[in-house]
């Protein structure tokens, strides 16, 4: 009886520390929100951050997507030749990526890469009194170390997503039409007349930006509320990569619905 | 190296006094007060009964044992957390009844130095220092650089500009985040711990500096510290806490002949006294130890 | 790393985004047959539209000649009606009819026009005469069922 009712008690402080933690991360996003004017007053900072989220996740993003697009060339020739459709090989890579493997993949990659780098280092600053510097030399540290980081984010992934899928369409190319030998001809051709710019192509970067400000607002809240300790900051890069891909691919679940279903 | 012939002479100090009831002497413009100040996190109370008094161009060293409550002091003084009771005075405002702006105002009047330095270490030494005039002023890129490197020369760091945070080592740190901490030219310099860890060059040249630098720029400074040789050397002023109060004020000379039996075994380094040496026996450790001996 | 190297990667890398997004645009997607060319509206009315989607082509002999433009629900004729936005440059008679046709077998529907003989042309805004619904697979399948019951006579098993 005993453990019985302490594992409901748990489980009620669980859920109601869920709901606090939901609401003060909604609160932190209306923060940086509203003290985003730093952008425009001094955008070398943000400029900084898409080079240090952006440019440094260009390596894994680029060589995934090649490789994606690789394996959605490969699985996508056998499939469809089961049922003589190797022609659709072009629209099936292209809106696999497009619509879902772009913006999702490069998600996670993202929350992996950057997000945990993100987290780390604010706990760091966070452990080493930085954020306690900066309050005492009346520097707002959300203003100035938060808001840049978001915007930085939001501005890379949907750069990363549509270079991923780029890349990912160029690898099906590689092994479908050199590799394997469909036409090229009829690889181009059903593809463009089967991916829609605005249904397919605008809909995955409207999807990668929602991702991009998830990601990033959850790598910041994690390092914002990380306890100043080495452990507490490595329990705080692992919810990031949790929490974070979890919601990418639950708002994927819901985006795709809104989006595409009929 | 003689650290007194800068302090204040003796006809102006005034004379040490047990710590109960201070009524301090009329210095109209103090720059830091605490008026029966009672400090705590949560439910747990970690001083009360603080009365402090600094006044501009003073040296003011604030000790303790580790524990004893000198870091709330600090966080009390900065705005980090607020009395329980009390009030806590800054350039004579109240600290608690000012919102975000004249805190931020009377921040920009302090520096603080922090105990590992606390550089931006995405930043390099210039930088750093150059940091809270980016932040609060507009003065030109030259202007900066030579307001930067003529603070960096004061602690003797000037050709140190170029280097990473990572290149420099933890005394050296130190002294570029007293250049930071005055860079602005405050009125006040609270400093935590200044000579923890240093070796015996570095507490010389950390010293000299704080008292150079209260001279030169007639701020005031409060030395957070447990190191009664090198702030007794340079301060004007001491007060002491220690079992949840504050224990003692005077002038160093004053405490070193007192005979309340904690500032004795403080001052002396004495390892038994009124702070035992023997943690107390408590409950939970019997407990522990009977389960600990049970266990096979 | 000094403030200009900086700026130009970080321009570098959102050059490179807009790059990738050029190319989904153009080369992976339909943008290269938006065409800007003018347009002239007809409409057109269908019993059934099937699944014909907004943006769908209007073919002629296999060429797209336009796109449909809107899709709406006539509640005076009780009937769907397309408005058809056509190109300029080319011009049907008056007498031509529009059928909801699907590519392939299971394909996506588009409109095709079958052109007729008049000599006068269809104008902005004018109406498509006759026009063939889109085929439901449920009435012809019912239509084949029916046709075979009464093909094989009364002698076919009674009615549930």
């Amino acid at each position: 009886m005993m453990p019985f009712s302490r594992a409901i008690a748990r489980l009620g402080a669980i859920t109601q520390g869920s709901i606090i933690g939901l609401g003060a991360f909604i609160r932190l996003l209306g923060t940086l929100l509203a003290r985003s004017g730093i952008v425009f007053r001094r955008p070398g900072l943000v400029s900084q951050q898409v080079h240090f989220l952006g440019n440094h996740s260009l390596l894994i993003i680029a060589v995934s997507g090649l490789f994606v697009g690789f394996v959605l060339g490969l699985q996508g020739y056998y499939t469809l030749s089961r049922y003589g459709s190797e022609q659709a090989l072009g629209l099936l890579v292209a809106l696999s990526l497009t619509r879902e493997l772009g913006p999702v993949v490069t998600a996670l990659l993202f929350a992996g890469r950057a997000g945990t780098s993100l987290t780390a280092e604010i706990g760091l600053m966070r452990a080493g009194e930085q954020i306690a510097a900066m309050e005492v030399m009346a520097v707002d540290p959300l203003r100035r170390v938060l808001v840049p980081r978001f915007w930085g984010g939001v501005i890379a992934m949907p750069v990363l997503a549509a270079v991923f899928s780029m890349v990912g369409i160029i690898g099906g190319w590689i092994v479908g039409v050199l590799m394997i030998g469909v036409d090229p001809g009829i690889f181009w051709a059903q593809m463009q007349d089967g991916v829609d710019v605005i249904d397919d192509v605008a809909n995955g970067v409207i999807k990668s930006v929602v991702f991009g400000i998830t990601v990033t607002l959850i790598a910041l809240y994690a390092g914002w509320t990380a306890k100043p300790t080495p452990e507490g900051v490595s329990r705080a890069t692992t919810r990031t990569v949790v929490l974070g891909s979890l919601a990418v691919l639950g708002l994927d679940f819901i985006l795709t619905a809104l989006m595409f279903g009929n | 190296m003689d650290h007194r012939q800068s302090r204040t002479p003796a006809s102006q100090r005034a004379p040490a006094r047990r710590m109960t009831h201070h009524h301090p002497t009329d210095h109209p413009d103090a720059v830091l007060t605490f008026d029966d100040v009672v400090l705590g996190y949560g439910d747990f109370t970690v001083l009360t009964d603080v009365n402090a008094r600094i006044n501009p161009g003073q040296v003011v060293a604030l000790m303790g044992g580790s524990g004893s409550g000198k870091t709330t002091l600090l966080r009390a003084a900065t705005g980090q957390i607020r009395a329980r009771q009390g009030s806590v005075r800054v350039f004579g405002s109240d600290i608690a009844g000012l919102d975000e702006a004249g805190l931020r105002a009377v921040r920009q009047r302090m520096g603080v130095l922090f105990q590992q330095g606390a550089l931006f270490t995405d930043l390099n030494v210039f930088e750093n220092v150059a940091f809270p005039l980016r932040e609060h002023t507009q003065v030109s890129e030259s202007q900066i650089t030579e307001r930067v490197l003529d603070k960096l020369d004061a602690v003797g760091l000037r050709t140190a500009a170029h280097l990473s945070v990572a290149e420099i080592s933890g005394g050296m740190a130190r002294r570029v985040a007293l250049a930071r901490a005055i860079v602005l030219e405050p009125e006040l310099v609270l400093y935590d711990e200044p000579f923890a860890g240093l070796d015996p060059i570095s507490l010389g040249i950390t010293a000299r500096l704080i008292r150079d630098l209260t001279t030169r720029l007639r701020c005031a400074a409060v030395l957070i510290t447990h190191d009664v040789q090198e702030s007794f050397a340079i301060a004007d002023h001491v007060y002491m806490v220690g079992q949840g109060r504050m224990i003692a004020d005077g002038t160093p000379e004053a405490l070193m002949a007192s005979d309340d039996a904690f500032v004795r075994q403080f001052l002396r380094g004495e390892p038994d006294g009124p702070i035992a040496f023997h943690y107390p026996d408590s409950p939970a450790f019997r407990e522990w130890l009977d389960r600990h001996r049970q266990a096979p | 790393m000094s403030r200009e190297k900086m700026d130009f990667r970080v321009g570098l890398f959102v050059l490179l985004g807009i790059v990738a997004l050029v190319f989904l645009a153009l080369r992976a997607g339909n943008l290269s047959s938006f065409s800007l060319a003018p347009t002239y509206q007809v409409k057109a009315y269908f019993d059934n539209m099937g699944g014909l989607k907004l943006r769908a082509p209007v073919k002629s002999s296999g060429v797209v000649v336009g796109r449909v433009s809107a899709i709406r629900f006539d509640n005076q004729r009780y009937q769907a009606m397309a408005i058809l936005d056509i190109e300029r440059a080319y011009v049907f008679p008056d007498d031509t009819s529009a059928s909801i046709l699907t590519s392939g077998l299971l394909g996506d529907q588009y409109i095709g026009l079958t052109p007729g003989g008049d000599d006068k042309m269809l104008a902005d805004g004018a109406e498509i005469t006759y026009t063939q619904s889109a085929v439901v697979l449920e009435e012809l399948i019912s239509k084949f069922l029916y046709s075979s019951a009464s093909q094989s006579g009364p002698s076919s098993s009674p009615q549930p």
